[in-house]
């Protein structure tokens, strides 16, 4: 279990690095996305396998669509065609798909060899955080409600396009 | 009987926090601010991740679950920003947009 938390941790540092130093939107967000997956292949090893699911389900996926469909709704206009096709270039989803596979093959080893967690032997199962989460942090789930429908109508004001004319 | 000790982890939560504030301070780009925000969020809720694993409490998992809501809420909200941004501006430059000389 330890060879795998090393493992993907170095997948975790290595993505990140190469993210942040692309200059194409769409292939640091390639990377991004191995790194959040990575970060849950660490969450499920230290005994965490709910929140390991929520980072794929709501990083990985929710949250980096808004960043492809915002790249994308950018990148309209002139020469996008020939960005398209650079950005389609043969070779440069080796990287990724390289990272891609080290997590995926230490994924099937955790599921073929069912162990304990890396501290202890306590796996914080999904109904022990759901007690929790409902008995002594309601207020906070309340809270967070409230801040993700402030987020909703933020987002949706600012997010319409507006005519220039209107505004005085 | 902690197999990996707890400042491993709590080392690569560093780790990915500081590469994430190097982004932040580097790049100029908007998206790519963003970006390294999600890195900064996603590093400080692996801190409190492991440490609620190491001491068997399920209170690190919900402050990760809060970090997690307010992160979609802040990405949100910064990518309408971005879209304004670019309407307004015609370019996703930072520097091109400090009009309050900040």
């Amino acid at each position: 279990m330890e060879v795998v938390f090393y493992i993907a941790a170095i997948v975790a540092i290595a993505s990140t690095v190469l993210a942040i130093t692309r200059l194409n939107a769409v292939h640091a967000l390639l990377y991004l996305i191995v790194s959040l997956l990575s970060v849950a292949v660490v969450f499920y090893v230290i005994g965490a396998p709910f929140i390991a699911a929520l980072e794929v389900i709501v990083y990985a996926g929710a949250i980096m669509v808004l960043f492809v469909f915002v790249v994308m709704m950018l990148n309209l206009g002139k020469a996008a065609t020939d960005r398209e096709r650079e950005w389609q270039r043969p070779g440069m989803w080796v990287g990724p798909s390289i990272l891609a596979a080290i997590l995926i093959a230490e994924v099937a080893y955790l599921v073929a060899s069912p162990g304990t967690a890396v501290y202890g032997s306590a796996v914080i199962e999904p109904k022990q955080v759901g007690i929790v989460l409902f008995g002594p942090y309601l207020i906070g789930v309340e809270l967070a409600s409230m801040l993700l429908l402030g987020a909703l109508v933020g987002a949706y004001h600012l997010g319409r396009h507006t005519p220039e004319k209107t505004e005085s | 009987m902690a197999s990996v000790p707890m400042h491993q982890g709590l080392l690569l939560a560093g780790i990915l926090f500081a590469l994430g504030l190097t982004g932040l301070l580097v790049r100029r780009n908007v998206i790519f601010m963003l970006m390294s925000l999600e890195v900064m969020l996603n590093a400080a809720g692996l801190a409190f991740v492991v440490a609620g694993s190491r001491w068997g409490q399920a209170d690190g998992q919900i402050v990760f679950l809060f970090i997690l809501s307010m992160a979609a809420a802040e990405v949100s909200v910064g990518l309408a920003l971005v879209l304004q941004i670019y309407r307004r501006f015609k370019t996703l430059d930072a520097d091109a947009v400090s009009e309050m000389r900040g």
